[in-house]
C-alpha cells in the first residue's frame, strides 16, 4: 500500500482512516486527518524531508513520519 | 486609566499575523517580562478600547493548539487553565489567517471549550479576493457563537471593530463550548465530569491529558483525576478522536460560511518554493545570505562599535578627571564603566543579527532553510532548526541558546545547545585580531589573499568544524530518549513588516543588554575588585618600585607604568596568576597570560584589557600599536625567548577557539536546561579540550 512517502512530486492521495493511530496527535491537530487529501509539494534536495500540503496546510515532515501514513493514490 | 482594565489574552497559530495585531493594538506601551519558573518571555501591554476603557493585552506565544508540544507552547495551557489566579484573562482574542481559517478553528474551538468570552479575529482579508475567499460574516457569528471581526492587521483596518468585539465581549460574558467530547463516549466523560463539576469537561480533560492541575484541584481530586491517565493508549485514541471530531464540527461551521473559488486564487508560492529549495539554487542563495550576514555584523558593525569604544575610553578619562580621587572613583573608572562598554559594544553586531533573522523569519525564507537543512543537521545529532542558532552564535552565544527553543526534540535541542558554544562569537575577535597581528606575516597567499586574513578564516572554519563534530560525538554518546518527531509550517512568503521587525530587533536587544550584561558588568566588578586589592606585599609595591635604584633615572609616565605592574602583580588576581603559572607553562604561557586567562573566563574579550593593564598601557584605540609592541618585545626570563613566538601564539588562538571562557553563556545554560550538569559538562569538556589541543599545538611547533 502507498504511503505520503511514496508520492511524487505533484502528486496528490487520501490519507487512509487505518492510519489514525499513526498520526503524531501535533500532525492531526494541523490538518493531516484521515480522509484529507494530501499534494506532495516538493522534497527536499537529501530525499528528506518531504513538503506537504494537506487541508490548506504546508507542512514538513521527515520522510520516517510520512512512511508511516497509508494513503489511496489518486491517479490523474 | 480607569480601574476594572480587561484583561485579553492573545492566541493564535504561528504565523497567522498575531504579533502585527499585538503591536497595532499595544503600540509603544509593550513591556516584556518573565512568566514566574520558566523563561519565556511575556509581552504586555495597554490598549485603549474607548474613552473609558482600557485594556491590558498579554501576547502568548504561538501555537497550533493548546495540547503543547515546546516551553513556549505550554505556557498557553498554564494561563488558561489556571483560572482561579488573578492572571486569567477576561476574555481571548484568537487571530486567524483567512487562507488557513480551518486549521486555525481547531486552536479557537478548544479555547471555546473553556468556556472564557472569545473574539475571533481574522486576519489577512485584504488578500480574500487574490486568493479567491468569501465568508459570511454574519452567518459565521450565529454558527461559532461569538463575536467575529475581519481585520488586516498590517494595513490596520478593522483594529477599532476589535476592540469594539472585546468590550461587547465582555460585557455579554458569554461562553459556550463548540464541541462536547461527551460524543466520543459518554460513560467515560460523565466519569470524568462528575470529579468536579466547577469546571468545564473540557479543562478537566486537558488536566487529565496534560497533567497540569490548577490549584483549586485538590489532592483527592488529583488522584482521580490522574487514575484516567493509566490506560495510555485509551488516551491517546480519545485525543485522537477528539482532532477529529473537532474537525468535523468546523467543516460543518465552514460548509455554511465559508468558499473558497480556486480559479481565481494566484500564488506565487509555488514558484518561490521552486526557486529557494531547489537542490543547487537552493543552498546558493542560502549560501548567499550568510555571506551578507557575516558581512553585515562584521562590516556595518564596525564604525558604531568604534564610535562606543572611544565614547566610553573619553567617558573614562572625564570620570577621572572630574571625580576625587578614591577607591569609589577607581570602582567607577576602572570597573563600572568599562564593565558597562563591554556590554554596549556588542550591540550593534547583536542587533544587526537579530534585524536579519526576524527579516528572514517574517518573509518566511527560514523555514524552507529549516527544510533545507534538516537532512543534514540530523546527521550530526540535530535539527534543521539548529541552524539558525549556529548563525546566530558567530555573534553570540546567548541569543542562540535562546533560539533553540523551538526544536521539540529534547536531545535534539540539548546537542544544539551544547555545541553551539564552538561557534565563533564576536567576543573572540578582539583576541584572535591581536594574536594574530602579531605571530602571522602579512604575507599573500596564492598571490592576492592576505594570509591573517586567511588565518582569521581558518579559525571561524576551526569552530565551526568542531561544534559539527562535538554533536556528532554527542548524538552517539548522550543516551536520552526522545522523540524525533519534526514538523515545520512552510508558510506564505510575504514581504517584511517594517514596524514588526524593528519591535523585535529592540525587544531582543534589549533582553541581551539586560540579560547578559548584568553578568558581564558584575564579573568585571569583581575583577577590578582583584586586581586593584592585594594582601600585605600589594600595599608595598608602590614603595618598592619607587625606591629601587634602576628605576630613578625613568620619566614619570614610565615610572608610572612600572608601579602599576608591580601592583598588578601583587594582587589578588596576580598571585592567582602566578599560582596557575605551572599548569600552563607547558602551553608556552607565562603567569601575565595567566592572568588574562583567569579574566577571560567572565567575557574572552577580556583578554586584550587585560594585557594592556599588565603592561601597564592604556587600551585606548591609539595604543593598539603600543600593546602589540609591548607584547612582542616581552621574553621569558626563563628561556630568553620571545614569550608570544609562533608556537605561543598559536596555542593561544587554539585556546581561545576551544575553551569556554563565558560565564554568562554558562548561566543561560544553566537557566535553559534546568540543572547545573550541562554548564559544567561544557566548562570542563571545552576547557579540557582546550588545553589538550594547545598542549599538542604548542610542543609540536616548539
Amino acid at each position: 500500500m502507498s504511503t505520503i512517502a511514496s508520492l511524487r512530486i505533484g502528486e496528490m492521495g487520501y490519507i487512509s482512516e487505518e492510519s489514525l493511530d499513526v498520526i503524531p496527535l501535533k500532525l492531526l491537530e494541523m490538518g493531516c486527518l484521515p480522509g484529507a487529501e494530501v499534494r506532495l509539494v516538493q522534497i527536499a534536495p537529501l530525499k528528506d524531508p518531504l513538503y506537504i500540503c494537506v487541508n490548506g496546510s504546508h507542512l514538513a515532515i521527515r520522510k520516517e513520519t510520512a512512511a508511516k501514513i497509508k494513503i489511496l493514490k489518486v491517479n490523474l | 486609566m480607569p480601574k476594572n482594565n480587561i484583561k485579553v489574552a492573545l492566541i493564535g497559530n504561528p504565523n497567522t499575523g498575531k504579533t502585527s495585531l499585538f503591536n497595532q493594538l499595544t503600540g509603544l506601551t509593550q513591556k516584556v517580562g518573565n512568566y514566574p519558573g520558566v523563561t519565556v518571555d511575556k509581552k504586555q501591554g495597554t490598549s485603549k478600547l474607548s474613552a473609558t476603557q482600557n485594556a491590558i493585552i498579554t501576547d502568548l506565544p504561538g501555537t497550533y493548539s493548546i495540547n503543547p508540544t515546546s516551553i513556549d507552547e505550554s505556557i498557553v495551557l498554564k494561563t488558561l487553565l489556571k483560572k482561579d489566579i488573578k492572571e486569567s484573562p477576561d476574555v481571548i482574542l484568537v487571530v486567524a489567517d483567512v487562507e488557513n481559517l480551518k486549521r486555525n478553528l481547531l486552536l479557537f474551538s478548544q479555547i471555546k471549550d473553556l468556556e472564557i468570552p472569545t473574539v475571533l479575529a481574522i486576519n489577512m482579508v485584504d488578500q480574500m479576493s487574490r486568493k479567491g475567499i468569501s465568508i459570511d460574516l454574519t452567518a459565521l457569528k450565529e454558527e461559532l457563537n461569538t463575536e467575529v471581526v475581519l481585520i488586516s492587521a498590517r494595513k490596520n483596518t478593522g483594529i477599532e471593530a476589535v476592540k469594539d468585539a472585546i468590550i461587547k465581549c465582555h460585557i455579554a460574558a458569554k461562553a459556550t463550548p463548540m464541541c462536547d467530547n461527551k460524543k466520543i463516549d459518554p460513560a467515560y466523560f460523565d466519569q470524568l465530569k462528575a470529579i468536579n463539576p466547577n469546571y468545564t469537561l473540557y479543562e478537566l480533560w486537558l488536566m487529565v491529558t496534560q497533567k497540569n492541575f490548577p490549584e483549586g484541584i485538590s489532592k483527592q481530586e488529583k488522584e482521580q483525576l490522574l487514575s484516567f491517565n493509566k490506560d495510555v493508549s485509551k488516551l491517546r485514541r480519545y485525543q485522537h478522536k477528539e482532532t477529529i471530531y473537532r474537525y468535523q464540527e468546523i467543516n460543518k461551521v465552514l460548509k455554511k460560511t465559508y468558499l473558497v473559488d480556486k480559479s481565481k486564487a494566484t500564488d506565487i508560492r509555488a514558484k518561490l518554493d521552486k526557486i529557494f529549495t531547489h537542490k543547487i539554487f537552493g543552498y546558493f542563495i542560502f549560501l548567499l545570505v550568510l555571506l551578507l550576514i557575516f558581512q553585515a555584523i562584521f562590516d556595518w558593525s564596525s564604525l558604531p562599535m568604534d564610535l562606543i569604544d572611544t565614547t566610553f575610553a573619553q567617558l573614562s578619562d572625564f570620570a577621572r578627571s572630574n571625580l576625587p580621587v578614591g577607591v569609589l572613583s577607581d570602582l567607577i573608572v576602572e570597573g563600572i564603566i568599562p564593565g558597562i562598554g563591554g556590554v554596549i559594544i556588542f550591540i550593534p553586531q547583536i542587533a544587526i543579527l537579530f534585524l536579519f533573522i526576524a527579516v528572514l523569519e517574517e518573509t518566511g525564507y527560514m523555514s524552507r532553510v529549516v527544510f533545507l537543512m534538516d537532512k543534514i543537521m540530523r546527521r550530526f545529532g540535530m535539527n534543521g532548526k539548529s541552524v539558525i542558532p549556529l548563525i546566530s552564535g558567530t555573534a553570540c552565544a546567548i541569543p542562540a541558546i535562546m533560539a533553540t527553543r523551538t526544536i521539540s526534540s529534547w536531545k535534539e535541542r540539548l546537542i544544539t545547545i551544547l555545541v553551539v558554544p564552538f561557534t565563533t562569537c564576536s567576543a573572540r575577535l578582539p583576541v584572535y585580531a591581536i594574536l594574530i597581528s602579531l605571530i602571522i606575516p602579512e604575507t599573500k597567499i596564492f598571490g592576492f589573499y592576505n594570509l591573517q586574513a586567511f588565518t582569521l578564516l581558518m579559525l571561524y572554519a576551526l569552530g565551526f568544524v568542531t561544534a559539527i563534530l562535538s554533536a556528532y560525538i554527542l548524538q552517539r554518546t548522550l543516551k536520552i530518549k526522545s522523540s524525533s518527531f519534526f514538523v515545520v509550517e512552510m508558510p506564505n512568503y510575504k514581504l517584511p513588516s517594517i514596524k514588526n521587525v524593528l519591535f523585535d530587533v529592540l525587544e531582543k536587544t534589549k533582553a541581551f543588554v539586560l540579560g547578559a550584561g548584568k553578568i558581564i558588568l558584575a564579573l568585571s566588578v569583581v575583577l577590578w575588585f582583584l586586581a586593584s586589592n592585594g594582601p600585605e606585599s600589594y600595599k608595598n609595591a608602590e614603595k618598592n618600585t619607587l625606591d629601587k635604584a634602576e628605576n630613578e633615572h625613568l620619566g614619570s609616565d614610565e615610572l608610572l607604568q612600572k608601579v602599576a605592574a608591580a601592583k598588578l602583580e601583587s594582587s589578588y588576581i596576580g598571585i592567582m596568576g602566578k599560582s596557575i603559572e605551572p599548569a600552563i607553562r607547558p602551553l608556552g604561557y607565562d603567569w601575565k597570560i595567566g592572568i588574562a586567562l583567569i579574566t577571560s573566563f567572565a567575557a574572552r574579550e577580556v583578554f586584550v584589557g587585560t594585557l594592556a593593564t599588565i603592561y601597564s598601557v592604556g587600551s585606548d584605540d591609539e595604543n593598539t600599536t603600543t600593546i602589540k609592541e609591548k607584547m612582542r618585545s616581552e621574553i621569558n626570563p626563563v628561556t630568553g625567548e620571545k614569550i608570544f613566538n609562533f608556537p605561543a601564539g598559536m596555542s593561544l588562538l587554539v585556546f581561545y577557539a576551544f575553551a569556554m571562557q563565558c560565564m554568562a553563556t554558562l548561566a543561560i545554560v544553566k537557566r535553559e536546561t534546568k540543572t547545573w550538569k550541562w554548564p559544567l559538562i561544557q566548562l570542563f569538556g571545552m576547557t579540557g579540550l582546550a588545553y589538550v589541543c594547545s598542549l599538542i599545538v604548542f610542543q609540536i611547533l616548539k
